[in-house]
Order: C-alpha cells, then structure tokens, then sequence
C-alpha cells in the first residue's frame, strides 16, 4: 500500500513543484516590483502634481487622439482613464449603465450618438460662453453637446486603378454592377450609419432601404474599420471605399506619400457627401464634472483645433483657427441640407442595418 | 470497465496522466468504498455551491435575458444572416476539428512508436505553439501573406502585385488547425504511448497484416484520444473571437461582438450567445457518442511494457518532411515574422510606451484569476472526489460546462451582471471572470491528483494522533499539491491569452498584452504590435515549460 502512494506520487513531478513554486513566486514578485517601480516613474513624470482624474469615454480611435489626450494631461495636469471603444458601444454603454456610468465625457465620431444620448436625456448642458465660440451647425442646438472638429464623407479610391473622372459623383452609382465587388464599406462604423440616418431623413427610409440592399447585392466588402478600407484601397484589394476624409491622410503618413489612393468628393447634394463632427458631450451622471469641463473646454481651445487640424487632418470648428493645408477648404466641399441634430435616429437606422442581415 | 466520462475533464488526455485520455482506469486499489455515501460537511458544500453559481451566473443571466424579451431574440436569431452564421462556424469547426486530428495521428505514432530521428525533440516541437495565442498566430499569418505583408515585399521585385485574398474560410482554417493541433497531437501521443502493444501483437500473430492490426487494434484504442483532442479543438475553434476577427471570417463569436458593439438591444447579443452554448452543448454530445462505451485495458495477467519502435525505412525522408513543414508552419514561421516585424521598424517611437505598464496588468490578472481559480477548484475537487454523490458530481460538472463556453459569451454576461454595482469597470471583476471560465481547469488537475492520494493515509495520520486539519495540512495538501500547482499554471497560461472577456471589461485606461497586440494589429500597424505579441508569447512560454515538464515526467 504504501509503495502504491509512492509511485503515485512520483510521477506527478514532485521535484517541478518546488521549482514551479519558486519560479511562480518570482513572477509575481517581479511584477510587483515592476509595478511599483512603474508607477513611482508614473509620479514623477506625470509633469505637475496631477489637478484630478476624469474617465473619458473615446468612440475615436486610440490612434488618432490619443497624442491629443496626452497633450491635455500635459497641459492641465488633469489625468485621464481612457476607454476607446467604437462610437455605438459606447452609448449603449451608457445607456445601460444608467446613473452608475462612470464616465464623465463621451468623445463621439459623430453626431448622431450625441444626438442619441441628448434625447435619452443624458446629458448635462455646456456653457453658453464656451458654445457661442463654435460654429452653430456643429453643435445641438439644445446646447448638451459640441462638435469638436468637422469631416467630409468622400469615395477614397486606388489611383493606379481608376482615373478621378472615372470617380462616381453619387452613392447611387455605386449599385451599378460594373461596381460589382470593388466597394467596401464598414457598418459597425458610427460615421457610416450617421451617413444612412442623413440619407434616411433626407431621401426617405424606403430609398435607403433599397439603396443598402442593392449595395449587398453587388457585392460590397464589409470592413470593422475605416483604417481597414483605406489599406485595402491602396493595395488593390478594392477600387473604392465608403469612408471619412481624414483616414487618406493617417494611412499617408504610416505608409509614404506614395501610397496609391485619394479623396473624391461627391455631389453637395448626395447623401454621400455629408459633412457630420465628431464631438462631446457631459453626462449628467458625471463624477468629475469640473474636469470634464476642462476636458471639452481643451477640445475647443486653440491648441486642440489646431491639433485636428494638423495631427488628425480634420476641419476646426472654431472660427479662429486656420483649416488645415492641403485640404479643398470645408465652404467648397458641399454637404446636402440637414441640421445635425437630425441625426440622433441611430437606433432606427441600426435597426434597418440589422434587418438587412448588414448588421 | 473504462469509465465513461460525458464531459472530459479539462486538461485531461493534454496534462493529464495518459490514462485519463486512453480511457483505461487508473490503478486505485482502494476505489470500492472510498468516499461513498459519506454526508459532506455543510461548509465545504456552502463553499462548492459558490463556485457553481459562480459558474452558472453568465448562462442564467443568457437566460433571463432572452426570456426577458422573447421577441427581440426570436427577432435577432429568425433572420437569414443567423442561419448564415451557424453554418459558417459549423463548417469551421468540423473542418479544423477534422484537419487537427488527421494531422496529429500521423504525428504522434512518428514521435511515439517508430524511429524517426530527433523524435522527442519533434514532439516537444508540435507541443510549442500552445506558447503562441491564436490571434498572434493569426497576426503573424496576415504580417506574412497579407496585403503587404512580408510575402508580398520578397515578391514585388518579380512582378507580383497581388497574392490571392488570404482572408475568410481557407485562412481561418489554417491559423485555427495550426493552434489547436497541440492539443490533439498532446491526446494522441499519450494514447500511443500508453498502448499495449501485447494486443498488437496478438492480432499480428493471429494473422493480420500490419495494416488490419492497426486499424482493427489500434485505431479503436485511439478512439478517446481522438474524441477528446477533437473536442478541445472543436470547443478552441468555436470559442475562438480573434482569429476570425481579424480573418474576417463571420463565425459566430464575430456575430455577438458586433451586435454587442452596434446594437442598441443587448438582447439579441445574449440570444445569440445561448445558440453558440447550444453548439457547445452539442459538440460534448458529439465527444460522448465517438468515444464510445468500449472496454480497452487488458483483462489478463502480466505487466505492461513498452512496444518496439517500428522501423521507418523508406519512409523516413517523407515522415521528416511532413514534421518539418508541420513546425515551421505552426512554430517557426509565425515566430520568425514576429522577429522580423520586431526588427524592422523597431524603434523607441514605436516601441509602446504601454509596454511595461500593460505586461504588469498582465501578470497580475493572470496571478489573480489563478489564485482565485485555486480557491474555487478545491472545494470542488474534495467534494466530487471524496464525498461522491449526485450532488457533488453536479457541482463538479457546472464548472466543465461553464469552460466549454466562449469567452465573448461570459464577457457579455459579466459586463450586464455587474454594470450598475460599485464592481463595475474593476479589476476585480475581469480577475472573476476569467477565474470562472478557467476554473474548469484547475478543478480537473486537483481532482486527477486527489484521486490517486489513497484516504487511508490521513486515517493512518489521524489512527496516529493527528487531528484533521494537521493530518490534511501534513498529509493530503503535499500530495495534492503539485496537481493543484499544474491547474493553476494551466489558468494563469489560458488567462494571459485571453482576448474578448478582457476587451469587454478592461477599466477605463487599463491595457494588457493581448490588448496591445489587438489595438494594432487592427489597423495593420504589424511593426507596433510584433513587440508585445513576442512579449505574450515570451511570458507564456514559462506555466507551459513547466507544464511540459510535468507531462513528460508523468509519462516517463
């Protein structure tokens, strides 16, 4: 019996235990260390002695504005927890969170989830001081949020595959068949469905209907991301693609001016052509809202404009400061007729998308 | 008789001693009366039906919630795209489960039973990749044949613009087979290993060419094995969130993150995810029925010895060939794309300046899910081994079922269950959530040990004065201990690579190795995320050394 146990013993690496133990235990204990050697390096270069904390919930990519967040710790001494997440997440996010949310600003890629959360209710007002600096077609009109920097909806398309000319000018075209498999879109992408809502409330749901199931059945490419569809652009997966302005240039900068694709902007008066904001707003339920304030307040000043204008290529919406180089300028890149405010109907459009199988 | 096992323990016929994936019973000479009919004691029952409803907590939250608003999941699930979905990952799933074992046979007789040169260090070869996290695989898969990937670079030069699309199906397939045949080569070869090769031999001399002994001898003793390193890569593929996402192949785990991302109505996420349980439900169904109520051990007298390995001759330049491609596609290649990703545009703009911060996370979320995994498992364990009822295998089961989900589906449930408590957003919760999913794994190891520590021994302490607890502290926790140990190990590995329960309940702010690699390899920024990925990959390598130890040493 005895030398049973034994031999059950053995083989179940009695020696590897104590090594394992040992080794286990270091992990840890490096960790540890590291950890609170990390963070004594944290203090100490987390410039002036940190004037509060606020959670900030990004529906913009870590790319593009990240940097920017940064440039505000730096600035205010104000530290921030990030959550990045996409745009739609993040409101339905705090939707369900309720009055337990702790974010205190949501940073949205479009209006139309700022829209949604104002007529949830969610959102506690800003300054009249602060909104009568920002272009009135960029923020509510209810003043509970703000535009925080302008994009134009265009076609990016490869330039050694298709000429501009050859460009289609409306979003209708692209239901051509010789369109057949050469477009991608991305519709979990929060600047996307803004663009349906637009064509919902400017040409009817029927007409946007019929417009998505004609894209599905020629072919169209889903993407999760802009990012995505302007590399496959530029590599000759794809001929066109359904995205913001600013992507042509991020992807330029990561991958050489060489880079084989461009911008087409289309018909002023196409759904298509719809110039929407990405903005902020303060949840009611926010436990810093000082720091919030100061957050959106950074956003607006002219050291954030000038950040969209020259790091993430995008239109300021403060009057004072310059539209970047290189780009039409936003009074001739036209935009159909619609108050941005109209937007807020994402959950109608979310619920076509979804029940055209797109979704 | 074999037992029959309807859920295989997790880990078993992988680290398991070779019995548990041979089917064979393990030799318990005291198994008649041991813990049979004994009433448990109510605290250690209090302390085991915690971890069931734990475990249980994200299927009954599945549940209410569909229930809650029948029409909205009847409305989420009743549309083509579902069916779309569900044939997509069925198709998966059957293919690499397939491609797995198919792969693994072959592979594991080789290293186990014949003459192939270099066999032990092959076998330690195709066990390695369990070091790289499938959607680091899949990183370097796209970084190598992608759209500007390394591929294309070497061949632009020749006039090649454009390789053929390695995105969809015949990509995911690849990278998912190539991740989880570890798994079904680990279960073949300690079949092969641990097979009496007196039946052969039996068969052999009562006239069956070689080719009938193996397939009416071996092959049906290979059976469990089969089933059992089927099923882990089956349950692998099924739960799998980051190679499809970034193959952009619509399985079901993609599906639920995105109604989870773009739908207002979380409803349709959790009706989605009780069909993916029920495909989960359905594959162990499948397991049990292959593996078969067979009995496969000699009945006779006489002791086991090892076989002769057979000599490959001729074949022993095709059988390298075939080991060769196998790790440099699953081993070499992926790890060498990393490297060379790594160097070239490694430079300290590049390198994230969340390295050090996120590899801490890291280790301390691994750490502490482990820890809590621990505390789980063994209650558990005491309970289905020592105080055997009806009860106390149901408790046991509850958390096997609870691993056989996918992450995104626990992760969706999690995030509702605690979103409007003073929890939510914490560490702590990540830590239970992935505790819950893996503690599967440490209550199989601890039970496999538990169960060859004969009682008697703590009788002998106590018959000798020792009280309980200093018998049990003296006693059982030294034997037990190394099995406990190898769980442990086993959940801290599976919680370093864990991608959607993280993505989902992460603190605002917070960021881990896999986060890192995920953020850029989504848009296509290889250079940024090689270095994290090798980091993961660096950091993982040591549970699974030590675990590899332990399974070599069980085997010899």
């Amino acid at each position: 019996m005895a030398n049973g146990q034994g031999s059950a013993r053995s083989p179940i690496g009695r020696p590897i235990s104590r090594r394992a133990v040992a080794l286990a235990a270091g992990a840890v204990a490096v960790a540890a260390a590291a950890g609170s050697r990390a963070r004594r390096v944290a203090a100490q270069t987390e410039a002036t002695p940190t004037a509060g904390r606020l959670t900030i919930y990004s529906g913009r990519n870590e790319n593009l504005v990240g940097p920017f967040i940064e440039q505000f710790t730096t600035a205010t001494g104000i530290a921030a927890d990030v959550r990045y997440a996409s745009t739609g997440e993040l409101a339905t996010t705090l939707l369900e969170e309720g009055d337990a949310s702790p974010a205190d600003v949501f940073f949205a890629q479009d209006a139309g989830a700022l829209g949604l959360l104002q007529d949830a209710g969610r959102f506690s007002p800003l300054p009249d001081a602060l909104l009568a600096t920002v272009d009135p077609r960029f923020r509510s009109d209810a003043g509970l949020w703000t535009g925080t920097s302008a994009r134009a909806r265009v076609l990016v398309y490869n330039t050694d595959a298709l000429a501009e000319d050859e460009v289609p000018d409306k979003v209708g075209t692209l239901l051509d068949p010789a369109w057949n498999g050469r477009v991608g879109w991305a519709p979990t992408n929060a600047s996307f469905q803004a663009f349906v809502t637009a064509f919902r409330t400017l040409e009817g749901d029927d007409a946007a209907r019929a417009w998505l199931e004609g894209m599905v059945a020629n072919g169209v490419v889903p993407f999760d991301d802009n990012t995505t569809i302007v590399l496959a652009v530029g590599n000759g997966e794809l001929d066109l693609g359904l995205v913001n302005h600013y992507y042509k240039y991020a992807v330029l900068r990561e991958e050489g001016a060489d880079f084989p694709i461009e911008n087409h902007y289309l018909d002023p008066a196409d759904p298509g052509a719809l110039v929407n904001v990405a903005g902020a707003g303060i949840p009611g339920t926010a436990k810093h809202p000082a720091e919030a304030l100061a957050f959106v307040e950074y956003l607006l000043s002219d050291d954030g404009q000038t950040y969209f204008a020259t790091k993430t290529s995008e239109y300021p919406v403060v009057g004072t400061v310059a539209s970047p180089a290189g780009l039409p300028p936003l009074a001739k890149v036209g935009s159909p007729e619609i108050n941005l405010t109209d937007l807020a109907d994402l959950q109608g459009t979310v619920a076509m998308l979804t029940d055209l199988g797109i979704l | 008789m074999a037992r029959r096992h309807p859920l295989p323990a997790p880990g078993a016929g992988v680290w398991a001693a070779p019995d548990e994936a041979t089917g064979r019973d393990l030799p318990r000479p005291t198994r008649d009366r041991v813990g049979r009919g004994r009433p448990a004691p109510p605290w250690l029952l209090a302390a085991g039906g915690v971890v069931a409803v734990v475990s249980l907590l994200p299927l009954v939250y599945l549940v209410v919630r569909t229930s809650g608003d029948l029409g909205a999941a009847t409305r989420a699930l009743w549309r083509p795209k579902t069916l779309q979905v569900v044939v997509n990952t069925v198709l998966l799933v059957a293919a690499v489960s397939g491609s797995a074992v198919a792969l693994a046979v072959p592979l594991a007789w080789l290293t186990a039973r014949t003459t192939l040169p270099g066999r032990r260090l092959w076998a330690t070869a195709f066990t390695l990749p369990l070091v790289i996290p499938s959607f680091v695989a899949a990183l370097a898969f796209v970084a190598a044949l992608g759209p500007r990937g390394l591929a294309q670079q070497l061949l632009e030069p020749f006039g090649v613009s454009r390789l053929p699309s390695l995105y969809g199906f015949w990509g995911a397939w690849f990278v998912l087979t190539g991740a989880t045949l570890p798994y079904a080569f680990l279960a073949l070869r300690a079949a092969f290993l641990g097979l009496d090769p007196s039946q052969e031999e039996a068969a052999r001399s009562l006239g069956l060419t070689a080719t009938e002994a193996f397939r009416r001898v071996t092959l049906p003793h290979l059976r469990p094995a089969m089933a059992v390193g089927g099923l882990l890569s089956a349950l692998y593929t099924l739960g799998d969130f980051g190679v499809v996402t970034l193959l952009r192949y619509d399985a079901f785990t993609r599906a639920i993150y995105t109604s989870y991302r773009a739908s207002f109505d979380r409803t349709a996420a959790a009706g989605l995810s009780l069909v993916l349980v029920l495909l989960a439900v359905a594959l162990l169904a499948v397991e049990a029925a292959v593996r078969g109520r067979v009995t496969l051990h000699r009945v006779g007298v006489g002791t086991r010895r090892a076989g002769t390995p057979v000599p490959l001759g001729r074949w022993q330049g095709p059988s390298l060939a075939l080991c060769a491609a196998v790790a440099a596609a699953s081993l070499v290649l992926p790890i060498a794309v990393l490297v060379y990703w790594c160097a070239r545009s490694f430079t300290l703009r590049d390198a994230s300046p969340h390295l050090l911060a996120a590899t801490q996370t890291s280790v301390l979320l691994g750490g502490g899910a482990a820890l809590a995994a621990a505390v789980g498992a063994v209650p558990v364990a005491v309970l289905s081994v020592r105080y055997r009822s009806v009860l106390t295998r149901v408790l046991e089961r509850t958390t096997y079922l609870t691993y056989a989900l996918p992450g995104i589906v626990i992760a969706v449930a999690y995030v509702a269950v605690t979103v409007r408590t003073p929890w939510y957003q914490t560490l702590a919760v990540l830590v239970l959530a992935c505790a819950t999913r893996y503690v599967a794994q440490a209550v199989g190891a601890t039970r496999l040990s538990l169960l060859q520590v004969n009682p008697r021994l703590e009788e002998a302490a106590r018959g000798l004065g020792c009280t309980l607890p200093r018998a049990t502290w003296r006693v059982t926790v030294p034997l037990v201990r190394p099995g406990l140990l190898a769980g442990v190990l086993l959940v801290f590995l599976s919680t370093m690579k864990e991608l959607p329960i993280t993505l989902l309940l992460i603190p605002a702010g917070g960021r881990t190795l896999p986060t890192l690699v995920w953020t850029a390899a989504g848009d296509a920024r290889y250079g940024e995320a090689a270095l994290p990925a090798l980091l993961l990959v660096a950091v993982t390598a040591v549970p699974t050394f030590l675990l590899a130890r332990r399974q070599q040493a069980v085997i010899a």
